[in-house]
């Protein structure tokens, strides 16, 4: 595919015509196969293993093939983990630990375009998106992580606070690398030695991490990395031998996992689903507010669990923010994820377009009106055009589940009450957004909505030293900042 | 000779909104001292009664999240005036539930007063203390703030009938969550005494609801209770894992049962208060 972009011209535009401009791949240079990496080295799958290939979902090009790890390779990569917590990492200062950290920080940078290009290629996501939102956040996240290492004693969670142990992390598919940012680099800094499980579909950034640890000279055990399906994620956080498991992804995967720990010593933090309001007040700065929208529900594919997928729109001004919306996403330009115009890349998997294209499907049987901008969809791999549904009511399918996906669904409101009754009226609670002039109205809203992130004039924002997480069905704990730590230390 | 005078005895009811309604399904329990000899009996509450505590909990949210902070330290603070007032009472009911010398049923008396102190002066420093302003790298004002869970089901210890019982509620509600609670099953009478006071020291009615009866009965039905948010486990012992279980249904935070040993009197900490808050953070573009 290099040099070729999927699309000889922009889908979605028809007032500019943009010159492809695909960035090289030759800054990747793939395995035809990888291991596990267990014990700082990279180890074929034991017995009771198999192996799979990881696609380009853009393309359906066959990029590498990995292991599907046993719960033979998971018993041994946790006592790799444990010989290492216990030799080793629970023994070091956490000035050294954090030095480790930072090490890890500057390779991310270093190899930031080449990451950046082998998350494109395994996700789907633009380019530019990978390069200028993932990676500088991967690198950011082990850089804030690192200055924590040595300093726990005063982060708030008592004067001795110490380490948990073996962590078992569950990462998913829509951020690969940067979930494995937000798992390992507090982990590490409190002292703890973790068994990081990537997603099925994305696993070559993980394994591309494993290089770079074995390049900082990381101890042996103090990563390790296994690759596999819902089975491996299971057999690792079931394991008797981890002390915490920190899992992203479903919500009723995340129930599961609650189940499976009841009655254990293992500390748990789940990031799970979401179905975020995002709240137009008629005095909202209409522009910025249109693109808060795109920004929201657009972003990544919709593949973002904090994503606002219900656009709540104060009834005076939603046939002009519909308008505006619809204008606005016909310049979107849909198609090769490598090259740097696209804004909206491939779906990751057949499966997750199987499950858009479903609901999709009941939100119109429902009732609800479906539109999307004129677009041509690629012949080969996994598309979904940006889809906006009008005519929306709090019954539907489409405004109660995740859809996980580019898919927007239009609510109107005449109060900020109805609008709050509404925003909350949700088993979510991860994110919410609110768009208007009036100060005391964004404090009002942003203490009433029942979310652990509230956007307010602004949407999708993230940062290292920002607590992340839900309320109610979207999980437990926090990601981010000092109270990110709380998840791996003991008071 | 006077007539010898006919002791007025006390049925002792459950404490559910506010009010002291019998259990609606009738069925009471005897309770007895540490020495097995009959002292009362208590409401056995059902079911349908768990159930109903969680409504008035739920509609007492709103109200008791929403008062500031200072209101209630100063309620908190209350609960304490008050009981200092009864204390005669409490350390009678101590004696007899836990079998205690008067000396040392008055020093745990003395200890549950003075937590009440303790959670009163939290409410307004919480925020302080675990929330804050972060250092994002860009344009924008971010802060975080802890907010409550909002419904806590609560098993109360099972041996320690009213400091462990005041250790485990007052951290609950004095960061605005309100509280569904199960009472030792076999020592309910100081608890009973405590909503007492509860009841007449400006506790909005909803905001603590005590259930006396068998928590392996009601527990279950609270554990799975789709708007309950959180469940603290810490006397239901063998049960809860099976509690937790139920619990993931809608992802309840749990806090798991405490060891049986585990000491009362020493100073708490602030996990009690945190297991049972959300952070909450807000973003706003800076700009002219």
């Amino acid at each position: 595919m290099a040099g070729k972009p999927l699309l000889s011209k922009p889908v979605l535009s028809k007032h500019w015509e943009y010159a492809p401009a695909p960035e090289s791949r030759s800054v990747v240079s793939l395995l035809p196969s990888y291991g596990l990496f267990i014990d700082g080295a990279f180890v074929d799958g034991g017995a009771g293993s198999g192996s799979f290939k990881t696609i380009n979902p853009a393309t359906e090009e066959v990029l590498t093939e990995v292991v599907e790890a046993s719960s033979a390779d998971v018993d041994r990569a946790v006592a790799a983990a444990r010989k290492a917590y216990t030799r080793t990492w629970s023994k070091m200062s956490g000035r050294e630990r954090g030095k480790y950290l930072f090490r890890i920080a500057r390779l991310v940078q270093e190899r930031a375009r080449e990451l950046a290009v082998a998350e494109t290629l395994d996700n789907g996501k633009p380019i530019k998106e990978s390069r200028d939102v993932d990676l500088p956040l991967v690198a950011a996240h082990f850089f804030h992580y690192a200055g924590w290492a040595d300093k726990l004693a005063y982060a708030g969670f008592g004067p001795n606070p110490a380490s948990l142990g073996v962590c078992a992390q569950v990462i998913p598919w829509n951020f690969p690398l940067l979930m494995l940012a937000w798992k390992i680099a507090p982990a590490l800094a409190a002292g703890n030695t973790v068994v990081l499980k990537p997603a099925e579909t994305t696993p070559l950034t993980a394994l591309l991490f494993a290089e770079i640890c074995q390049q900082a000279d990381l101890p042996p055990g103090v990563v390790n990395i296994i690759t596999g399906a819902g089975a491996t994620g299971q057999a690792l956080v079931e394991h008797p031998g981890i002390d915490k498991v920190a899992f992203t992804g479903s919500t009723e995967v995340g129930k599961a996992i609650a189940r499976a720990v009841a009655g254990t010593d293992k500390k748990v933090t789940l990031e799970l689903g979401g179905k975020a309001a995002n709240i137009v007040f008629d005095d909202a700065p209409m522009d910025q507010a249109i693109e808060g929208i795109v920004r929201g529900v657009f972003f990544n594919q919709g593949h973002v669990c904090c994503a606002g997928t219900r656009l709540l729109v104060q009834e005076s001004v939603a046939d002009d923010v519909v308008k505006a919306l619809k204008r606005r996403l016909k310049t979107l330009r849909l198609g090769d994820p490598m090259d740097k115009n696209t804004d909206i890349g491939a779906i990751n998997s057949a499966v997750q377009l199987g499950r858009i294209r479903a609901m999709t499907d009941i939100g119109e049987a429902e009732g609800a009106e479906r539109w999307s901008p004129k677009c041509d969809l690629p012949a080969r791999g996994f598309w979904y055009p940006p889809t906006v549904f009008t005519g929306v009511t709090q019954a539907h399918r489409i405004a109660r589940e995740e859809i996980f996906g580019p898919v927007l669904s239009v609510l109107t409101f005449r109060t900020p009450k109805e609008a709050l009754e509404k925003a909350n009226n949700t088993p979510y609670g991860l994110s919410a957004g609110v768009w208007t002039d009036k100060g005391s109205r964004i404090l009002w809203m942003s203490q009433h909505l029942r979310a652990g992130v509230v956007w307010a004039n602004t949407f999708n924002q993230f940062d290292p030293a920002s607590p992340f997480g839900g309320y109610k069905e979207s999980g437990y704990g926090r990601e981010g900042g000092r109270h990110g730590l709380e998840a791996y230390l003991h008071g | 000779m006077a007539e010898p005078r006919i002791d007025v005895r006390k049925t002792h009811k459950l404490y559910l909104g506010g009010k002291f309604p019998r259990s609606e399904s009738g069925r009471s329990y005897e309770v007895t001292d540490s020495r097995g000899r009959f002292v009362a009996n208590a409401a056995l509450a059902s079911r349908k009664d768990a159930r109903d505590a969680v409504v008035a909990a739920r509609a007492a949210f709103p109200g008791w999240s929403g008062a500031t902070a200072y209101n209630r330290g100063q309620v908190l603070y209350r609960v304490a005036e008050v009981m200092e007032g009864r204390r005669e009472q409490f350390v009678a009911d101590v004696c007899a539930a836990e079998g205690l010398a008067r000396r040392a049923a008055s020093s745990v008396v003395d200890a549950s007063i003075d937590r009440w102190v303790w959670y009163a002066g939290w409410t307004d420093k919480l925020a302080s203390v675990v929330g804050g302003a972060n250092s994002v790298a860009g344009p924008y004002f971010n802060f975080s703030v802890p907010e409550p869970t909002g419904v806590v089901a609560v098993i109360a210890p099972q041996s320690s009938s009213l400091l462990g019982l005041v250790s485990v509620v007052a951290p609950v509600i004095a960061t605005g969550n309100t509280a569904v609670v199960l009472s030792s099953r076999s020592m309910p009478l100081p608890g009973v005494t405590l909503a007492e006071v509860l009841a007449t020291s400006d506790v909005p009615g909803g905001v603590v609801n005590l259930l006396t009866g068998d928590p392996a009965e009601t527990a279950p039905w609270l554990a799975s209770h789709m708007d309950v948010n959180a469940i603290d486990l810490c006397g239901a012992g063998a049960d809860g894992l099976a509690l937790e279980v139920a619990a993931a249904d809608n992802l309840k935070r749990v806090r798991r049962p405490q060891e049986a040993d585990h000491d009362w009197t020493a100073e708490p900490g602030i996990d009690a208060m945190t297991s049972f808050l959300e952070t909450k953070t807000v973003w706003h573009p800076l700009g002219l």
